[in-house]
């Protein structure tokens, strides 16, 4: 079994210990991890933006990056998401031909890492132990874009030790929304305070979650908060042998 | 009167809503309840989802044949002694509306809740005309007393609570009467006061739900009655409908019928369906118009992806599960049409340049598109429309294109994307906009954190893992690295060994 990493610029970037959690699991499973080095940036930013020409030339070299790629496999589900349902339309709207069919070609094999590790390798427990109490935001583009329903939530309940709390309201934004964050910074910000008085009130050590992008925001709130809750990517915890 | 701050930009107009922490008790209370009770009602129908592929292959239909579903319905209409007027634009609707008052000498008239009187403007234009517009929907009553604007497509006054309601009747409908806030004391108020204006005005103004073409049918879905009053009551009934109301069966109604209640007010059925087919003598009014309105309608029609706007029944599902919606409310929208929806039909009724912030007042969650219940992908067209406005609106964030372009530089070449990932580390180049020292780092610091740049990247990690010379040490940068010590510490604690 073998999978290209698909780590996407801000993981690489800002919060590399995941990319490396990721590696660790997939590679205790058994699974060959590949590299790309081309990779830079799927276009997420560029496209839900509004500069979404020039995404195109992103969305090019991605599927030349993955093209031989036997699974692709992505520890953020919008990137993973914006792969999937935007390469289509960004092929339509450039009237790129070759980018639509390559995209047609790649689309099936992209995997956000929990939908890779239950679906593909039908595993649930990962051989995980992590003996702090959690709770987990599943994130919009989760839900309503990929549709994991509760893939993490099983692969969670599997680790040894682990303390899983129900998050209240879990299936609202977190207010991040990329550039949204930015642009409309009161709104977000007034969004974020809802979602960290729901994780405050879990007592959880540790907020868990399918995308970093949510997560820096999250847990830029819980700190500038002193929070005393920290924030952790799904795959560290999957990653974690205490 | 015109919604406030239209045409202002929407991250200030929700700057200042966010502080009004008795709008944000009661948008937020009034949101979450029907919320509830809207997937409570939604999950008693096996069938909903097929309910909503129908809603929307029966929209999509009508569009494409929009010229012959209106022609259809003009002749209908016509035939059960109705008369058909057709308005480009709300000027021309307005003019309308008054000429068939004056004809009657009428100085007033009642209307039924209607967002497309709302979004031409009527009100104030019959005032200018002298004749007066009286709301009879509770809500709209509130807020035309009130001298303010609806907040919510079915629930204009949500922003209000009871006792607000109170002290407003206590000094306009029931002066001089001491009331309670018990919503049938409220009631009564306002009951008293319209009951007199139902037997007395001549003329009532409504909007349209449906407009069936096969039939000439038109509906109206409400759940007070008043709306029942002024559409057999009057003499003479005027409908506004917006050209794309129109249906093209009868049977069709079956499908909305299910969709619509449940959607808006999380009901199996909502208390008054009323429809009527043209004229009938001894029975409700004696004339009856219907004004088609384009407003803008026919170039939404022309965007291939924007265009599903259009087939909103207006139900308000999305604005009570929108996040921004549920914290803004809905006057920070400046639009008879807020939320979700508003934030894509609004800019396309007015043109991108009249609204051009409306389609970023997402966070693009898709819980709009989830509940919709004619699966209008509001997502899609939101981040559609940011690219229109991008594209073609002149002077729309000229900085920002200039940095949106140095980043898709940057992406397309790997060396440049390492270099710059170096640079970022010391807060410098293009990405330093994840690290520091970046337009757009203002806004978010000033309630967040900012995350440090770790110092090696994960693709460096991995070239020193495949070199044989890594593994030492921690590297650092998981996901909840921060500043604090706290934090950090948190991290090791956390982190795979």
């Amino acid at each position: 079994m073998r999978a290209a990493l698909f780590i996407t610029c801000f993981n690489d970037t800002l919060f590399p210990g995941v990319g490396r959690a990721t590696v660790t699991i997939l590679e205790r499973l058994g699974v060959e991890v590949d590299f790309p080095a081309e990779q830079t940036c799927c276009g997420q930013m560029h496209w839900n933006t509004g500069y979404q020409l020039e995404a195109a030339p992103l969305a090019r070299r991605f599927v030349r990056t993955f093209g031989d790629a036997e699974a692709i496999v992505c520890p953020s589900a919008s990137c993973a998401g914006m792969v999937r349902e935007a390469y289509p339309r960004l092929a339509a709207l450039a009237g790129d031909d070759d980018l639509a069919s390559a995209a047609a070609d790649v689309v099936p094999r992209v995997y956000e890492l929990t939908e890779y590790l239950v679906d593909v390798l039908g595993v649930e427990s990962v051989g995980a132990s992590f003996p702090h109490r959690v709770t987990y935001h599943p994130t919009c583009h989760s839900l309503r874009a990929l549709h994991v329903g509760d893939r993490p939530m099983r692969l969670l309940r599997a680790v040894r030790g682990i303390d899983l709390v129900e998050l209240d309201e879990a299936d609202e934004c977190c207010g991040f929304g990329g550039t949204f964050a930015i642009k409309n910074a009161d709104t977000s910000i007034a969004i974020l305070s809802d979602k960290l008085r729901h994780i405050l009130d879990t007592r959880a050590e540790v907020c868990a979650s399918s995308d970093t992008s949510c997560l820096m925001h999250i847990g830029g709130g819980l700190r500038r908060q002193r929070a005393g809750t920290r924030t952790m990517h799904i795959a560290e915890i999957l990653a974690a042998q205490e | 009167m015109s919604a406030p701050g239209a045409g202002r930009p929407f991250p200030e107009a929700a700057r200042e809503a966010l502080r009004d922490s008795q709008l944000r008790r009661n948008v937020g209370k009034a949101t979450t309840t029907i919320r509830a009770k809207r997937a409570a009602a939604v999950a008693e129908l096996p069938d909903w989802e097929a309910l909503r592929a129908a809603g929307s292959a029966i929209k999509a239909r009508t569009m494409a044949t929009l010229p012959d579903q209106l022609e259809r319905l003009e002749a209908s209409v016509t035939r059960a002694g109705g008369t058909v007027h057709w308005a480009r634009d709300g000027a021309e609707a307005n003019a309308i509306v008054a000429g068939i008052a004056k004809a009657n000498g009428a100085d007033e008239v009642i209307k039924v809740k209607s967002l497309a009187t709302d979004e031409i403007d009527l009100n104030d234009a019959l005032e200018r005309e002298g004749i007066h517009a009286i709301e009879t929907d509770l809500a709209e009553l509130i807020n035309q007393l009130a001298g303010d604007w609806s907040s919510h497509i079915l629930v204009p006054a949500i922003h209000r609570n009871r006792a607000e309601i109170r002290r407003l009747f206590e000094r306009t409908i029931a002066q001089g009467r001491e009331l309670s806030d018990e919503p049938e004391a409220l009631t009564e108020a306002a009951r008293v006061h319209l009951r007199e204006k139902f037997l007395s005005v001549p003329v009532a103004v409504s909007g349209a739900n449906f407009g069936v073409a096969e039939t000439g049918t038109i509906a109206v879905f409400e759940s007070e009655g008043n709306g029942r009053m002024c559409l057999t009551l009057p003499r003479v009934l005027v409908t506004v409908m917006g050209i794309e109301k129109v249906v093209p069966e009868w049977r069709d109604i079956e499908v909305f019928a299910q969709l619509l209640p449940r959607s808006s007010t999380a009901e199996r059925m909502n208390p008054y369906t009323s429809f009527w087919t043209g004229v009938r003598p001894g029975d409700g009014p004696e004339e009856f118009h219907l004004v088609l309105l384009d407003n803008g309608r026919t170039d939404v029609l022309a965007d291939e992806v924007g265009r599903q706007a259009l087939h909103c029944i207006r139900c308000s599902a999305c604005l009570n599960v929108c996040p921004v919606y549920s914290r803004t409310g809905g006057q920070a929208y400046g639009s008879i049409y807020p939320g979700p929806i508003g934030a894509i039909l609004t800019p396309q009724l007015r043109g991108l340049d009249q609204a051009p912030t409306l389609p970023w007042a997402s966070s693009l969650c898709g819980a709009c598109y989830e509940v919709c219940p004619v699966r209008i992908d509001i997502p899609t067209v939101l981040v559609h429309l940011r690219g229109r406005v991008v594209r073609e609106v002149e002077g729309k964030g000229r900085g920002e294109k200039a940095v949106m372009q140095a980043l898709a530089r940057v992406f397309g070449s790997r060396r440049r994307y390492e270099t710059a990932q170096k640079l970022a580390r010391l807060g410098r180049g293009p990405l330093g906009v994840l690290g520091g020292g970046a337009p757009g780092l203002g806004a978010w610091a000033q309630a967040r954190d900012v995350p440090e740049i770790p110092a090696q990247s994960f693709r460096e990690w991995w070239a020193s893992r495949e070199r044989g010379d890594g593994g030492g040490g921690d590297p650092g940068g998981g996901s909840g690295s921060g500043d604090s010590p706290q934090a950090a510490a948190g991290t090791d604690l956390g982190r795979a060994t």
